[in-house]
């Protein structure tokens, strides 16, 4: 033998590779129609009311159903619910439930199991929370029905049981909803229009579902969250491809039919490939924000918190992150611009960069120049770009800017801390709202204004504190709106937050893949695959 | 042997224990707090409290510690703060993915590699040599993650040959799991035929000059047979130390090939519960890897013995 002989072992091993791989490819198809999709985040908790996070809340919208929904022209529609009844002195709603809903375990969906829905998610959700303080009693009646007394009329009722983003009020059976809020569930039992194989998730590969067949959707056509949720496919899972790049190259080579949020750099890519489109699912977008610490010096002074919605514009942000026009909108409405709240009022002359007004105010807030500590997100694409634009326009309108990077999830730990900023406490940070989690003063949760109880920030204000609850009592749109825009305007007088603009995502899909129904949310019925 | 084998797993103890502690004292040192990534972004102050005392985080760090070493000792690697699966299912689940890709890869780097060596030390000085050391330099050079997006573009892209991303589990059938584990071990070969290849030459160089080397030609044996039979078992001890530490950093977590490919390993696993300061996952298989190079070290160590009859322990 010569030493050419490993050369023929690589050789063989070239021939044996070919073989498997022409194998391979004559392998039977799977028959069943599998829809494979990369979401914006892996799967790793299933519990949509144990947490607020995006991907928990589409997992959600996949396995449970709703009692209202939100149709795509943003009223509130029934969807589990057949017919409701609010009294004369609007005090009590009857509702009951559509015939043939059924649990993923055969079991018949019953008002009891919705009366415990509720209470979990009110213990829970901050809109639940203001919605069961209006809450006298809530009691199921017969099988169907069941009553919700009030203590004083409120609008929001429908609103917070139809609220399209976290925290949902998804239905759970009884003795799934009676675990402690605090505590996760362990069983996945929903009547949603799919069942989660729990057997086959595995967190940082994938999570699988298929149709549920007893799914009973309503007669009305697919609008938003409401309308007939039918499924046209058998299997969805959610593959967990954590690199953009890779999640782009499985869709060009359609191992996968979907990508809910592709970084906005590589739409180009996709939008060349003939087997490609860019699906527009949320219209709403989202809304950047640049959140104080209200209870550290010097941004417990509202005058220097006021400073900073002079020295910031929308624009700068925007095209620091988003970059293309096409995928952001500047917009001073504080409840999301194209909504029924959406208003300006109050908003003269701000959020445009007028770095003398902001200096003035400075100054007559007595500025000592405390050095702000500001926390920059490194690790979160649509982020990472936010806090480098806040320090230069906060520096131009004379703030001394301590910025520090660190990567999101030691924000998310230090943004809990009160200690002093200089002791591991913070002044501010930039973050991220989907559009519909903002769309009214209750469920705007920066708006919250009730000191230790507020989120991160703590802003402690009386009066945007009672006109939120003057909200939750209105029960006229009008008079929600009027509420809506003094809110707004108290914002500027009390400002606990500052919104950046408005920036869209769109998703990628294969071209035989249609259907996909517009929503804040991502969702699989209504979608149809043809083809490979 | 016996008792160089019993005194060196004893004294895994030590070094286990030693690794126990730092790897628990640096995750509470380190910024971040699973109570607060778990509560999401519109939990109140309370209900981060609520959660640090249901995980047990309140309680006092050497506390803490006990519990932790306490439930290990009696084989429980406790509960992912994120999962909710026990740990060790997690790890169980991960580590086929790393093993087959950890074995695949050392296989092809080895069928390479070594004849790769050989044959450059044999020709030593000619172009043949060049081109085995331009490899190698280029192998070290350029970044795991752009051979691999070079390999996908042109072999899964363009041409449509193989799958872009993915693991598919043994027991699903063999052609589906090679197919899949081909372009992920080609990328990762590439870094360690350049470093056992370099190793090989270096070694067999050395050997090759020695006098048994040339007894053996005196002897008329073939090429082949002098450097496979005399010089490659004799320059065999630093290339296996190489491929034994090249198996444990493998099976130690090629993150980012196992991202660039979306292979769900212990690679992955361990980055996604450190970034989300999930503390039990991450201490358990930090542990693992500490267990995998210890034993992994004793393993290349009795190996020196059959391949060098002159090492005795």
């Amino acid at each position: 033998m010569s030493a050419r002989n490993p050369l023929r072992f690589l050789s063989l091993l070239a021939l044996f590779s070919s073989a498997a791989l022409t194998l391979s490819a004559a392998l039977p198809a799977v028959a069943q129609t599998t829809l494979r999709a990369v979401m914006h985040s892996d799967l790793k908790i299933v519990d949509p009311i144990w947490t607020t996070a995006y991907i928990v809340r589409n997992h959600g919208y996949m396995v449970y159903d709703t009692l209202f929904a939100t149709d795509a022209s943003g009223q509130i529609k029934p969807q589990m619910v057949d017919k409701y009844d609010l009294s004369p002195d609007k005090l009590t709603y009857t509702m009951t439930l559509r015939e043939g809903l059924l649990w993923h375990d055969g079991k018949p969906v019953t008002a009891e199991d919705c009366v415990a829905s509720i209470k979990r998610w009110g213990a829970k959700d901050a809109t639940g929370q203001k919605m069961m303080s209006f809450v006298k009693d809530l009691q199921a009646v017969d099988a169907k029905t069941f009553r919700i007394v009030l203590n004083a009329p409120t609008g929001l009722v429908l609103t917070a049981l139809g609220k399209p983003s976290s925290a949902v009020p998804f239905m759970m059976p009884k003795r799934v909803a009676e675990t402690n809020p605090n505590e996760q569930i362990s069983d996945f039992t929903g009547s949603g229009p799919f069942v989660f194989k729990r057997d086959e998730w595995k967190p940082g590969d994938k999570a699988v579902y298929v149709k549920f067949d007893k799914y009973k959707p309503r007669a009305e056509p697919a609008s938003g969250l409401a309308g007939g949720k039918v499924v046209k496919v058998d299997r969805v899972e959610w593959k967990a491809i954590a690199d953009q790049q890779t999640a782009v190259n499985a869709l060009l080579a359609g191992e996968i039919d979907y990508i809910e949020a592709p970084k906005h750099d590589l739409l180009p890519v996709m939008r060349k490939d003939p087997n490609i489109k860019l699906v527009d699912w949320n219209p709403l977008g989202n809304q950047y924000a640049f959140r104080y610490n209200t209870t550290a010096k010097p941004f417990d002074n509202v005058k220097i918190r006021e400073a900073l919605l002079y020295a910031f514009n929308q624009e700068d942000f925007l095209q620091a992150v988003i970059g293309d026009k096409q995928y952001y909108k500047e917009c001073k409405a504080l409840f999301v611009c194209g909504t029924p709240l959406a208003s300006t009022k109050g908003m003269d002359g701000r959020l445009e960069s007028n770095f003398q007004r902001a200096q003035a105010l400075l100054k007559e807030g007595g500025y000592d120049g405390t050095p702000i500590v500001l926390m920059h997100s490194t690790d979160l694409d649509v982020l990472t770009n936010l806090a480098p634009v806040a320090k230069s326009l906060m520096e131009r309108a004379g703030f001394k800017v301590d910025m520090q990077s660190m990567d999101w999830q030691s924000v998310v730990a230090r943004r809990a801390k009160k200690d002093a900023p200089t002791q591991g406490g913070w002044h501010a940070f930039l973050t991220s709202w989907v559009s519909a989690d903002i769309l009214n003063p209750v469920s705007t949760a920066f708006l919250n204004s009730s000191c230790d109880k507020a989120l991160f920030g703590w802003p402690c204000d009386t009066e945007l504190e009672k006109l939120r609850d003057d909200f939750a009592r209105a029960t006229d749109p009008a008079q929600q709106k009027a509420i809506a825009e003094a809110v707004q305007v108290r914002f500027t007088q009390y400002p606990t937050h500052v919104h950046l603009g408005q920036w869209y995502q769109p998703g990628a899909s294969r071209k035989n893949v249609d259907g996909y129904v517009t929503a804040p949310v991502p969702v699989f019925w209504n979608v149809t695959k043809t083809g490979r | 042997m016996l008792a160089y084998l019993g005194k060196r797993l004893f004294a895994t103890i030590p070094v286990m224990a030693v690794v126990a502690i730092f790897v628990f004292s640096m995750l509470r040192l380190t910024p971040g707090d699973p109570a607060s990534i778990i509560a999401g972004a519109a939990a109140t102050s309370q209900e981060i409290v609520e959660i640090r005392s249901r995980l047990g985080l309140d309680r006092p760090i050497v506390a803490q510690f006990f519990v932790w070493v306490g439930n290990l000792l009696s084989g429980d690697f406790g509960e992912s703060f994120f999962f909710k699966k026990q740990v060790a299912e997690l790890i169980v689940d991960r580590i086929e993915p790393t093993l087959a890709l950890a074995l695949t890869t050392m296989l092809l780097s080895i069928a390479i590699a070594v004849p790769m060596g050989v044959i450059a030390a044999y020709k030593q000085g000619t172009w043949i040599d060049r081109l085995v050391m331009g490899f190698s330099v280029l192998g070290f050079s350029v970044p795991v993650f752009v051979i691999g997006y070079i390999l996908i573009f042109v072999f899964a892209i363009e041409l449509n040959w193989l799958p872009v991303q993915g693991y598919q589990p043994l027991a699903e059938g063999f052609w589906g799991f090679l197919e899949r584990l081909i372009l992920p071990s080609l990328t990762l070969s590439v870094i360690y035929v350049a470093l056992i290849a370099r190793i090989t030459r270096t070694s067999v160089l050395e050997v090759l000059g020695e006098d048994y080397i040339r007894t053996a030609r005196a002897k008329g044996l073939t090429n082949y047979t002098v450097l496979m039979r005399h010089a490659l078992r004799n320059a065999a001890v630093p290339i296996v130390t190489v491929i034994g530490l090249g198996i444990a950093l493998l099976i130690g977590g090629v993150v980012v090939t196992e991202s660039v490919f979306s292979i769900p390993g212990l690679g992955r696993l361990t980055v996604d519960a450190v970034l989300a300061r999930d503390y039990p996952t991450v201490q358990a298989v930090i542990l693992l890897f500490s267990a995998v190079y210890v034993l992994l070290n004793l393993a290349v160590d009795i190996l020196y013995t059959f391949l060098d009859p002159r090492i005795r322990y």
